[in-house]
This record gives structure tokens, sequence and C-alpha cells, in this order.
């Protein structure tokens, strides 16, 4: 090698960069660089001709300018004719300065197309190499147009030397990506991809990046590569380290080749031909082995390029996802990486692990890593390590693990770097929702997101913990009382004071009957936020008011004071003003039951796609996560279990917008124009091709059953596909029910066909309307029926629901008991003690009465039992029972023939967890139904 | 694909830059300070993989001189990262023992170098002897 002498005896250029060195200021440095551009702009516009080493010199200082951050915007004529120098050290210097500071939109490209053309034909190749590396560098429209011909041509032609195809094959990659219309499919496909056979692995290389990109545009004109690939990969890693000399790196054969070929395999599926199929699964083996082996030098270099390959190979392997032990011995050996001391490979292994936990044959050998992964959340020093780890946690969780990897994420969030935090709560938010068993854990779990990292937690993340309350009634009495605790702490977040505020707003009645948190002072623990909030709260907790009023009569006095205080009547936020004015206006005119219906519970909201699953979409990009999801989706529910959200449908749907209407009244469904002409839902549909039979109710049907004695709203069957919700309202003996088929897949449903199925004897005493739906249902849609409903006497069963239609290929048939019950067409009647033990003595025939005696189901909570009864639709009777404990109840039941005066009474005995329950009508089957549906409800 | 391949030293000045997509001279002295200041904030336990905007910066220091990749997901890190050091094994040949004087007094060099390493964003040669060879070539013809 010859000895280089500082500045190659180009002593102007050193003169000049050891000037710019010496610069003491940016200023000095700026005025020494104007000088030399001055003074090469003058040796190029004088008069004597430059001989080439002048050019030379005076191009090497423009780079130097120009990589100093200067605009250089002369000499490219120079370089220009530099290009048709017959000497090579003037053509090279002359495409370096092109090829460095000519874009591809350069109005020279012309002049340079002539140069390079001349250099493509003339044989010599070391002016061909010149000629190609600078097309591979512009890479202009122009440029395509002119030589999308001639590249090809040189790379496959027999004689063209090896170094001059190495730069045609990554100059054609160049035009087709520039100009892939330009580069049509032709004779010479075929014989690109035998280049992957060529001798020289340099030509390999080269060749292989161009396949890829190929490939993996017309997968079909390059399916031959993948034997091609596999072969050629399978002598390299079978080689002996000294097989292939220079293209040995410290003792391992051809890394970067290797992973290039692992890399263009990535293109295709497995290999169907079994002989190659079983040649790549030996070589992925081998360089598995290779891993386990004793080092074959203690230089980093050796590990470096040997885990390389590894790496891709564990990529291909992941990508095939079809080898269960392959995938295994990846995921053990990556476990091994997540040890090392190397923080590279640690990260790089958490990243690898984290596609591997969406395999369903690895994802359980993933999941023996969490206590490793865990800890480097804990221990790594490098944030975007522990960032991986966050990532693999998040990945690998499942309905097993999630209450752990819950609580180690939000306990890393206490310390969480800024830059990670937002993404950290949404992932809480989706695994605390996603395998929620116990809702209770996910309010917590909520909650203590807000507390946590409040200023983290997007308006999705809350919306969601809303919808979920009010879908769940399960939940709804101890998400106040949580959230009525979690105000209590003298500085909360005010995203806490949102949740706080809209769900005491529907659900504080549920805690009222505690002294502590009564229904004024819950009033007065929300408006001691009030003042420290931002407007769109502030407009919420209004809202919150006026939906007190309605809950609590006893402090509608205070909250009107409240808002008509001259803070909210004059608001100068006008959305506040106008909610107080109006709010304060509705409390006054309307009467209790019209403030009932306006401010009644929100009705739930439809399934849709969890809107921070789509936030973390748009986050992370379309890839990770949605790969992840789809993956995880495709696997079906035995390992994530729970029914997934549906891919499509707008998220906005379902979000409660803070401005809008907490009052549900935009959500009313519309009002069906006319009675149904005729009863035709009643009878089987004759567009279905299926069998008509009718499926046997659906498992958790009766729960749901039962769950909806005491209320009118809420969702009464979900599975994976389907989402059946109701909203019912009941007067006298007439009521109107409407049911929501929501779509939850992203594909169409078809034959769709609801029918009500009533027993001869139900069909006597209860009738009901309704008219078919649309027999198609869009993915992520959702239709609605109206079902009208008439009471004619009283009676006992519950009509069925049955739904069929066609999902994909398959027949779906689900029946559930459809919640029409006796005590719907129930009537509240007031009265005092003394007219109710009147009564009650008056209905004490043996017939009238019957009595159950019955173990608690539930907690013996005194307000929740109180809102039952309410919601069962007598009245509730206080102080008219001698024992405070005890609660009765007052009202008559509609029927078109008849009405029917019922008393209940119910006396829990807290030591015993029993409860007896009482039931006095004039009518024996009455009672007896009454006391069948009241009994199942604590 | 690689998008581009620097070489800054700790001052943060550049010393090599060639960007495989092209790019606004003005954005390029952006990019290339943030860059720097990116892996100049970090510490030798801290892995050499730096996510930056939509792609991933691959970063070796020697002793004052930081060579930085900056490549898309297509690429494999860990070769990205041990071609950076074929790269400086193959200017060490031929500068023996390089500095970053001899990068700066021999940029037209290393670019030929560089140039027979990487070409549009893909690595298309690693054998020391083929990367040397045209760059002998012209020694040779500069002697005579």
């Amino acid at each position: 090698m010859p000895a280089v002498s500082k500045g190659d005896g180009m002593r102007g250029l050193a003169v000049f960069i050891s000037d710019i060195r010496n610069c003491k200021s940016k200023e000095a440095e700026i005025k020494r660089i104007n000088k030399e551009l001055a003074n090469i702009r003058s040796k190029f516009k004088g008069d004597k001709a430059l001989d080439g080493y002048s050019k030379k010199k005076y191009v090497c200082k423009l780079l130097f300018i120009f990589l100093l951050g200067h605009d250089i915007d002369f000499g490219h004529m120079e370089a220009v004719n530099l290009l048709s120098s017959n000497r090579y050290t003037e053509k090279q210097i002359g495409y370096l300065f092109i090829s460095v500071l000519v874009n591809s939109n350069s109005e020279l490209i012309r002049l340079i197309n002539n140069a390079v053309k001349n250099d493509l034909a003339s044989r010599n190749p070391s002016f061909m190499g010149l000629a190609l590396h600078c097309i591979a560098n512009v890479g202009s429209r122009e440029m395509a147009e002119a030589f999308a011909a001639d590249v090809p041509r040189i790379l496959v032609a027999g004689d063209t030397m090896d170094s001059v195809k190495q730069s045609a094959a990554l100059c054609l990659l160049r035009l087709y990506r520039t100009s892939p219309d330009l580069v049509p499919m032709g004779d010479w496909t075929s014989r690109v991809v035998h280049l992957l056979n060529d001798q020289h692995l340099g030509v390999v290389t080269a060749a292989t990046s161009l396949i890829t990109t190929l490939a993996q545009k017309n997968p079909e004109e390059f399916k031959t590569s993948v034997s091609l690939a596999v072969s050629r990969l399978s002598r390299i890693v079978t080689s002996a380290s000294t097989d292939l000399q220079d293209y040995t790196y410290y003792f391992v054969p051809a890394p970067w080749l290797s992973v290039k070929l692992l890399r263009l395999l990535q293109c295709y599926p497995p290999p169907e031909d079994p002989a190659v199929r079983g040649r790549l699964t030996e070589c992925l083996e081998t360089i598995l082995n290779k891993a386990q082996e004793p080092p074959k030098s203690k230089k980093v270099q050796h590990s470096n390029a040997k885990n390389a390959v590894l790496f891709e190979a564990i990529s291909l392997i992941i990508h095939h996802d079809s080898e269960p032990n392959l995938l295994v011995r990846a995921c053990n050996q990556l476990g091994q990486f997540l040890q090392h001391r190397e923080t590279n490979l640690r990260y790089l292994a958490l990243e690898s692990m984290c596609t591997l936990a969406s395999s369903e044959f690895s994802h359980e050998a993933v999941k023996t890593h969490i206590e490793t992964v865990i800890n480097a959340l804990k221990t790594e020093r490098d944030v975007s390590v522990r960032q991986r780890a966050v990532d693999l946690l998040y990945a690998m969780c499942d309905r097993s693990n999630a209450q752990q990897i819950v609580a180690e994420m939000l306990s890393y969030l206490e310390t969480a770097d800024y830059s990670i935090r937002e993404e950290i709560v949404l992932k809480v938010a989706i695994l605390a929702e996603k395998y929620a068993v116990d809702y209770t854990w996910y309010v917590d779990t909520i909650l203590n997101l807000i507390r946590i990292a409040g200023d983290y937690v997007s308006e999705e993340v809350w919306y969601r913990v809303i919808q979920i309350v009010i879908n769940r009634d399960d939940v709804q009495g101890y998400a106040a009382k949580t959230v009525f605790e979690a105000l209590q702490a003298p500085a909360c977040h005010e995203n806490l004071v949102k949740v706080g505020g809209y769900i005491l707003g529907e659900f504080g009645n549920l805690i009222a009957g505690d002294p502590r948190s009564s229904p004024l002072i819950q009033f007065d623990l929300l408006h001691s936020k009030f003042h420290l909030c931002g407007a769109p709260t502030r407009a919420l907790l209004l809202s919150t008011y006026i939906k007190f009023v309605n809950l609590f009569p006893e402090v509608k006095t205070t909250i009107q004071d409240v808002l008509r205080s001259d803070s909210q009547l004059r608001n100068a936020d006008v959305e506040l003003q106008q909610r107080a004015v109006e709010y304060l206006r509705l409390s006054t005119v309307a009467s209790t039951d019209i403030l009932a219906t306006v401010l009644e519970e929100m009705p739930p909201f439809p399934e849709r796609e969890s809107s921070i699953l789509a936030k973390l979409k748009k986050k992370k990009g379309p890839s990770t996560v949605t790969d992840l999801e789809e993956a995880k989706r495709e696997r079906g529910s035995d390992i994530n279990g729970g029914p997934e959200p549906a891919p499509a449908g707008t998220s906005a749907a379902s979000t409660p917008s803070p401005s809008a209407d907490l009052l549900g009244l935009g959500a009313a469904p519309p009002v069906p124009a006319g009675p149904p002409p005729s009863s035709g839902g009643l009878l089987v549909d004759v567009f279905s091709d299926s069998p008509s039979a009718v499926a046997p109710l659906a498992p958790g049907s009766e729960d749901n059953f039962a769950r909806f004695v005491c209320k009118n709203n809420g969702v009464l069957f979900e599975n994976q596909l389907l989402q059946i919700g109701l909203k019912s309202e009941f007067r006298q003996n007439l009521g109107r029910m409407f049911i929501f088929y929501g779509n939850k897949t992203s594909t169409q449903f078809l034959h769709f066909t609801p029918t009500l199925i009533c027993s001869d004897d139900l069909q006597a005493s209860l009738s009901l309307q309704t008219k078919p739906v649309d027999p198609t249902v869009d993915g992520g849609a959702q239709v609605q029926q109206a079902v009208n409903i008439e009471c004619v006497s009283d009676f006992a069963e519950a009509p069925v629901l049955n739904i069929q239609f066609r999902y994909g290929g398959t027949f779906q048939n689900v029946s559930v008991k459809l919640p029409i019950t006796l005590n719907k067409f129930f009537q509240p009647t007031e009265m005092a003690s003394q007219d109710f033990f009147q009564r009650w003595k008056q209905l004490s025939s043996p017939q009238q009465e019957v009595q159950s005696i019955f173990r608690a189901k539930h907690p013996m909570d005194t307000e929740i039992t109180k809102a039952k009864i309410i919601g069962f639709g007598s009245a509730l009777l206080e102080e008219v029972d001698p024992n405070p404990a005890n609660f009765v109840g007052a009202g008559i039941i509609h029927t078109k023939t008849t009405q029917i005066g019922c008393l209940l009474r119910l006396e829990p005995n807290l030591q015993a967890q029993m409860y007896r329950l009482t039931l006095r009508t004039s009518k024996e089957s009455v009672s007896q139904r009454l006391c069948e549906l009241l009994s199942e409800q604590f | 694909m690689i998008k581009f391949f620097l070489m800054v030293n700790k001052q943060g000045q550049t010393r090599l830059s060639k960007y495989y997509e092209h790019v606004e001279i003005n954005k390029r002295t952006l990019l290339e300070t943030e860059v720097i200041k990116s892996c100049l904030s970090r510490s030798n336990e801290q892995c050499s993989f730096i996510e930056y905007k939509d792609f991933k910066l691959i970063y070796r220091q020697y002793a004052a001189l930081f060579i930085v990749v900056g490549v898309n997901d297509t690429e494999n890190e860990m070769a990205i990262y041990e071609f950076i050091h074929d790269f400086v094994e193959v200017l060490d040949e031929y500068f023996s023992r390089v500095s970053e004087l001899d990068i700066m007094f021999n940029l037209d060099k290393v670019h030929i170098i560089l140039d027979e390493m990487v070409l549009n964003g893909c690595i298309v040669e690693t054998n020391r002897a083929r990367i040397l060879a045209p760059l002998l070539i012209l020694d040779k013809m500069s002697e005579s």
C-alpha cells in the first residue's frame, strides 16, 4: 500500500483546510470560505485554461466547502467538462462532484447524460463503472429514459466484467425505483435471477439487493429466486471459513451476503418444494447451531457478524411462522441474548422477541422470559432498550399475565421517560380493558393511570373508561365509589375531575345512601374542583349538576343557586353560559317526570373498535401494532381470549365528545312513523336459505335476562361477531323496545333475520309487533329494530329472540331470551304507612301472598337494593315499615284487561346473609311471577 | 436501504456526508446537527441504535469521530453496525492508521472507497482488495 502523504501534494488544498480549521469564529470561517469561492470563481472564469491537476484541486475545495454546509452555485459546468476528459483521474473527480452536488432536477442532466452515454459505450470497465455509479447516485427520470434499455443489457451480457455487473445491478435498481414504468420486465428478468448463481460473490451481493426489490413488486416473475437463494445460502453457511477467502469476515463466511439472501427469502412464504424447504430448514438450523458453538475468534467483530446473520435468520423463521421447532429454538436463543452483557444484543433480542410473541407456536415460550423483561424495564440504563421492553411486555401480554404486566407498567410509569409516557399510558389502558376479567380492576387501573400520569392520559383513554362503565352495570356502583374517593385528594388531575364528574352524574345515586357520600357532599366535592378546571371540564360539570337535579331532588336548590350565579349565567364563555341558562331553565320548568326522561341514564354505547387502540396504531404507524393485533386475531380466542375489538368502524362514533350532549338527547332513536302493519316479524323469514331450526338459548342468556329485570337499557348479548343492545320504555300496559344489532366484524352479515318467538300461551297475553330488518348488515354497522309491545294479560314466560345470518361462509344461529317481563308494566304508587298496612291486611288470603326466603347472591348494600326495587318498577316507600332495615314497595301492574295492585316487602337479615321477600297482589299468578323475578335480583 | 452515511467529529463538524436520497442542503445541516447531538448525548452503556424520525440511526465511535448511518426498517442493524467497522478497516488499510485529518485532506478518496462499498443505498462490496482496486489504479496513474 502506498504511503499517502497528507494532502497528497495538493498544497493549496492543505493550506485552505488548515486555514478553516484555525478559524476562531463562524464569521471568520465564512469570510475565509467566501474568499476561496471568489478565488475559484475567478480561476474558472479566467482566460487561462486550467490543467487537470488544478481543476481537481478546485473541485476538491468546492466539495469541502459544500460539506461545511455552503451551497455551491458554480463549478458545475467545469465538472461536466471533466467528464469528457480521457484521463481517469479527471473523469473521476468530475463524476464525484456531480454525484455529490447535482440533484436529479438539474438542468445539466442532458449534458451529463451525453458523457455517461459515451462512457457506457467505451468498453473501458473503469469508465463504465464511473458512469454507472453516476446513474445510480443521481438517477433522475431523464436518466432512466436515456438508459433504461442499456443497463439491463450490460447487466446480463456475458462479457461484462464483474465489477461493472455489480454497478449495473444497483444502477438498474435505482432506475426501477425512480421510474418503474420505464423498466419493463423482459428477457433479462430470468437471467438476472441466475446472477444468484454467479461465481463472484460481489456480483451476488449486488444482484440480491436488486432481486429483493423486484421480487417485492413482482413476486410471480421472480419466484425461481427462492430455490437459487436457498442453495446459495446453503453453500455459504456450510462452507469452511476459509473457502470464501476474501468474503470471509473474521471467520464468518460472507455475513452481509447471507443477511441479504435471508432478507430476499422473506419476500416469499415457506418454499413449497419439500427438497428446497428441507435444505432451508437445514441452513437455519446450522445458523442456530453455530450460535451455540464456541466462537472461532475472540474478536467482537466475529460475534457481531455472526449475530447479524443469526438475527436475520430468526426474522425469516418468524416470517415463515410454520416450524414450531425453529420458533422455539429462536426464542431460546433470544432469551440468552436478553441477559447478554452487550446492550446492542439485548436491544435487538427484545425487538425480535416482540414479533415472536405474536406467533402461536412461540407465544408461550416468549412468556417464560417475563421476569427478565420486567427486570430490563427496571434496570436498563438506555431508554430505547426500556422502550423495547415495554413493547415486548405488551406483545406477550395475555389473560394469564395481564395483571402482573399492567402492574409493572404502572410502576414503571412513575419514573418513565417523558418521551414514552403517553405510549405506555395507551398500552396500559388497552391491556387493562382487553384482559379485564374483573371490571373493578379495570376501573382501578385507569384511575391509577390518571393519578400517575394524568397529563399523558389522552381523551380517548378517559372516554373509554366511561363507555365501559356505562355498558357494564356490574361495575357502576364500584366506579362511583372509587372516583368519589379519588376526588378526595387535595390535588387531583383535571382528567380525574372529568371522569369523576361524568360517573357521579350517571351513577352518583348508587353511593348516595352512605352519609359520607350524600348528594350534597358529592356536589360540594365536585364543585370544589370547578374553579380549578378549564372550560371543557366546567361544561361537563354543569351537565353533571343538572343530572344531579334529577337524581337528587334535595340538592336542586343548591344547584340552581350555583347555576344562577353571575359567574355562570354571565360567563364569558358562550358554551358555559348557554349550559347554565338552559339547565337552570330546565330545572325550573320541567316536571319531575320530564326531568327524569330528559336526564335519563346514558344508553349503552355501541361496541366498536377501542378508540385507544386506533390511537396507538396511529402513533406507531400502521405496521407494528396492526400486524400484531391481526396476527393475534387470526389465532382466535384461545390465547388472548375475550372478544376482539372489531377492526373497522369509526372510533369517533363510540366516543363521547366532552362538549357533546351528555344528556344523550341526540342518541335517542327516531320513532318509527305509524304503527307497523302486521306482526310480520313473528313469522319465520322466507328469505332465509338456512335451516330454520331455532338455536338453543345462548350460554349466559339467563344471566343477562335477569340483569334486565330491573333496568331497561344495556347490552343483552355479545359474542365475537354480534352485539345486541336494548333500549326500551314502558308506560302502563304499553311499551316500545329498540333492539340494536351491531356487526362487530369487518365483514357483511347476509340474510340477517331476527325473529321473535312467543309460545301460544304467551301470544295470548303479550302482543309484539315489529318490522323485519334489512337482511344485510355491513361490517362495523349497527341496525335497529323497534318492537311495539302490549300487555294483554299477566304472563310468566318471556319471548325468545332468534337471530340467523350468514357470516363468511358459515351459518350463524343465536337465541336469547328477550327481557320483557311482567314488572315492566308496573306503575309506582306512593302511599302512607297507614294505607299500606291497611291494604296489606286486605290481601291476606293464602292465594294472594307468595313468600320466598333466599340467600343473598350479591353484597347486601342498602342503596343498591333501593335502586333495584325502584328499577323493578314499584314505588319504594320510605318510613313505612317499622323496621328501618326493611324495604317496602307498592305499585299497580297494568294490563289491557285489568289492573292489579301489588305490595311487596323485603326483609334482609345481614347476619345470615338471607332475604325474605313477600309479595301480595290481588292475583295469585302475578304474585308468583313477581316474586320469582325479584328474588333473583339480590 | 441506507439513507445517508455521515462522519462527524465530536465538535459536530461534518467530515463526510453521503446521501442516497436527495436532501436540500439547508435540511442537511439541520439533520446533521440533530443526528450528532443525539449520538453525543449517549453513553457507552447505551445501545448503538437510535430511532430517529422514520428511520434508524446506527452509529459507532472511533476516537473523536462518529460514523452514523441512517437506514430504513429493511436493514439489519447488526449487519450495518459491523459494516461500519469494515469501512473503517478499509480506510485504515489504505491510509495506514487513518485519522480525521486523512479524511479531510483526501475527501475524494474516501468518497471513492465509500462508493465502491455502498451504491444506491445498498451494500455492494465488502471485499477489501476489490474495494481498493480502483483507487490503486488512480494512484498509479498520478504517480506516472
